[in-house]
């Protein structure tokens, strides 16, 4: 029955077990995550130290994982094996420092919600079963809104944003919890850019304030200067660190090109051969 | 929040109606306000279920589940034939209501774990799993009621297939009542939740909600809701009574509270018309009937909702193709005037054949013509003998000021958003129709800070 009034409460406040061996201060440790589906591995012993007040971006190609990860970490997917550690404590106690900012195409936007409502689901954990939103969240959602820059649109139905307002909505919505360390599973995808100046901005206001970040990417152009920290991933991390450090041609290529390389090598070495 | 204010005192309403009724005459208006006694329990289960499968349909439809519904009120027969046979054996009452119900309850829920279950450990489909948990569930149901048809007392089982209103006594409309009231008061309590259940799974997952056990109680509400809707409507039709007044309500408004009160009002009135007109003509099963009077509810909303309804949606767009048609008559005459090289300077407004008028789009004569006419109508072009027409004072200034609009976006496009002058012509006109006054200001003002301002402005591209 414990345990399952434990699983059963929205704040997370049951106190989890104490994670051995992972420091409390690093906002995100992975432990040899391996996560599959049906048997078949989608991240494969991924090990990760994210230190804190970084703006983590997490790149590398489609079907590489990066959303899955993100999954895992917040217990929306079963782990095959590892563990993850938010803040040295597991993700079931540290719920109240996370902010989930979940893909824009995961949910049906012609849902009979405002932009307001939508945004105060954030304060909806700290309120806990039964009570409904009050005056106090309907303010801590409209300045939310006011800090991605839409707070004219608070009343209007969610089907009639743009693709754009959609995504600070959701971001909006993330703020309003007021958390420690945020996951954004691709915000910059199909936005205008308006909004991609909107959400940088907001990036740097969340990192100014100490917060941690972490956010799955996908253009490279904008890597090194969007993100200071960067986790290259296929399957594996490839490489995770200062993004001066990683950002290089040669980790790139072992993200992107493993195939592509491997023929290279082998055409090289059949050229040797031959001469 | 404000509709449980207006929810509540309408439920106690309905239920003190009764009281104040008296023994009369036998007549429609005796019947629909309640004032018979044989018939009051009647309507009353049937409205107060109405109610209920309103109040928790909303989230089903929302949730995406209605088929779960469905399979799930398939799924209570053999229960109902079991427990017949168990409370037969022990000799007490047979069709004892609560006893019958329990069944239909206990082998509801068997069928959601099934399908759940199936859906959780295998890879097949949700559809998959519903089409075979009501398929099953039902076939075997309909075994067991054709095994223990030989049992004394059997007679009467099979109303619960297709619903038999007259067959609700006082017990089971307190039974009914009870649980309507459980339902209603549950998805009052834990509105929130389930919106954000419904919404977004995932991100309240994340949050630490149990998004099983809430899916589950969604479910147990639908099931507490097929289980008293057996008598009234039966398990064949109940899913209608779950499905169709929230679809109906979500056609009038954009806000959940008030699509979720409207779809509770809509399935109260639909089950007291239904079971009332039921009583009248003796004919008429009353399940098919309450779910017709739903169907006609859901038919009206379709169409002449306001907000999302398909006669609505059907004139904005016809009136916006009439503004774009017109837009385009007027542009092009002035056009042909600005372009008429006899007469150098601003253009004057004179007439001009109708044939050039013709070349200027790809429309065919008939398509013209009725745009004529309506500009005609208003005044803003005439039809002059010799097949050609010729502007109003009035239409002229129009036919200006929308070319000048149509410049100005050009423009803005050309110098603002990066755009080729030779696609602009195409992308000025999608927007241009629906340009409001303020936003051609703003369009003057950023072209004025470019220096690009021009009373008239040239055409960027060859005409």
């Amino acid at each position: 029955m414990k345990t399952l009034i434990r699983n059963m409460s929205p704040r997370g406040d049951a106190a989890g077990e104490d994670l051995s061996g992972h420091p409390s201060d690093i906002p995100l440790a992975v432990h040899d995550l391996t996560v599959a589906y049906h048997r078949k591995p989608v991240i494969w012993d991924v090990d990760l130290d994210i230190p804190e007040g970084k703006l983590v971006g997490i790149v590398g190609p489609n079907g590489a994982g990066k959303s899955t990860l993100m999954k895992a970490c917040l217990d929306l997917i079963p782990k095959t094996s590892g563990e993850v550690a938010i803040y040295g404590k597991s993700y079931r106690s540290q719920r109240r420092m996370v902010g989930y900012v979940p893909q824009r195409e995961s949910v049906d936007w012609d849902f009979p919600v405002s932009a307001l409502d939508v945004v105060a689901m954030g304060t909806y954990r700290q309120l806990g079963w039964l009570r409904p939103v009050g005056r106090r969240q309907k303010e801590q959602a409209m300045d939310a809104l006011e800090q991605v820059g839409i707070g004219h649109l608070a009343k209007r139905q969610i089907r009639q944003l743009s693709g754009g307002q959609q995504q600070r909505v959701f971001l909006a919505r993330a703020l309003a919890q007021d958390a420690k360390v945020y996951f954004m599973d691709e915000p910059f995808a199909a936005v205008d850019a308006a909004t991609e100046e909107a959400i940088v901005k907001l990036l740097r206001t969340l990192n100014e304030r100490g917060k941690t970040c972490l956010v799955v990417h996908h253009d490279l152009a904008t890597v090194s200067s969007y993100f200071d920290w960067l986790v290259l991933l296929n399957m594996r991390v490839v490489a995770s660190g200062p993004t001066k450090e990683v950002f290089t041609a040669a980790n790139l290529e072992k993200t992107y090109g493993g195939h592509l390389s491997l023929i290279d090598d082998a055409l090289r070495a059949l050229r040797n051969v031959v001469e | 929040m404000w509709w449980n204010r207006t929810f509540v005192p309408l439920l106690l309403a309905l239920l003190t109606l009764p009281c104040a009724a008296s023994d009369g005459g036998f007549g429609w208006v005796d019947v629909v306000l309640l004032r018979t006694h044989n018939t009051w329990v009647v309507v009353l289960s049937t409205a107060v279920l109405g109610v209920a499968s309103g109040a928790v349909g909303s989230f089903l439809l929302l949730r995406k589940r209605s088929l779960m519904g469905d399979a799930l009120s398939h799924a209570t027969l053999p229960g109902i034939g079991i427990a017949f046979a168990v409370m037969t054996a022990a000799g007490g009452d047979a069709k004892s209501l609560p006893g019958l119900l329990l069944g239909a309850t206990v082998s509801g829920v068997l069928g959601l774990l099934v399908m759940l279950g199936i859906g959780r450990t295998t890879r097949l489909r949700d559809d998959v799993a519903m089409g075979l948990v009501l398929s099953v569930f039902f076939g075997l149901g309909v075994a067991v009621l054709g095994m223990v048809q030989r049992l004394p007392d059997a007679a009467g089982l099979e109303s619960f297939i297709y619903g038999k209103p007259a067959s609700i006594v006082l017990d089971d409309f307190r039974w009914i009542v009870a649980l309507a009231v459980i339902v209603t008061v549950v998805s009052i309590l834990l509105f929130k939740e389930f919106k954000l259940l419904c919404f977004d799974d995932g991100f309240a997952s994340s949050q630490g909600w149990p998004v099983l056990a809430l899916d589950i109680l969604l479910l147990g509400m639908v099931t507490a809701v097929t289980v008293i809707g057996l008598q009234a409507v039966g398990l064949i039709l109940i899913i209608a009574f779950l499905i169709t007044p929230p679809a109906a309500a979500r056609f009038w408004t954009d806000h959940l509270p008030t699509m979720a009160f409207l779809s509770a009002l809509i399935g109260g009135v639909s089950g007291w018309l239904g079971a009332s007109i039921s009583a009248l003509t003796p004919d008429l099963p009353a399940g098919g009937v309450i779910v017709v009077v739903a169907a006609a509810v859901f038919l009206v909303s379709m169409f002449c909702a306001p907000a999302r309804g398909v006669l609505g949606r059907w004139l904005r767009h016809a009136r916006l193709r009439h503004k774009i048609g017109r837009q385009h008559l007027l542009r092009g005459a002035y056009e042909i005037l600005e372009a008429d090289q006899s007469r150098p300077g601003a253009p004057d407004n004179h007439a001009f054949p109708r044939a050039e008028l013709q070349g200027k789009r790809t429309w065919t004569p008939h398509e013209l013509g009725r745009i004529l006419r309506r500009e005609a109508r208003r005044g803003h072009i005439e039809d002059l003998p010799g097949s050609r027409l010729r502007l109003t004072e009035e239409g002229f200034g129009e036919a200006a000021r929308i070319t000048r609009n149509h410049r100005l976006w050009e423009m803005y496009l050309v110098t603002h958003a990066d755009i080729a002058p030779s696609h602009v012509d195409r992308d000025a006109d999608m927007v241009e129709h629906v340009l409001e006054a303020e936003l051609v200001q703003r369009l003057e003002a950023a072209l004025r800070k470019q220096g690009a301002w021009v009373p008239q402005p040239r055409s960027p591209h060859r005409i």
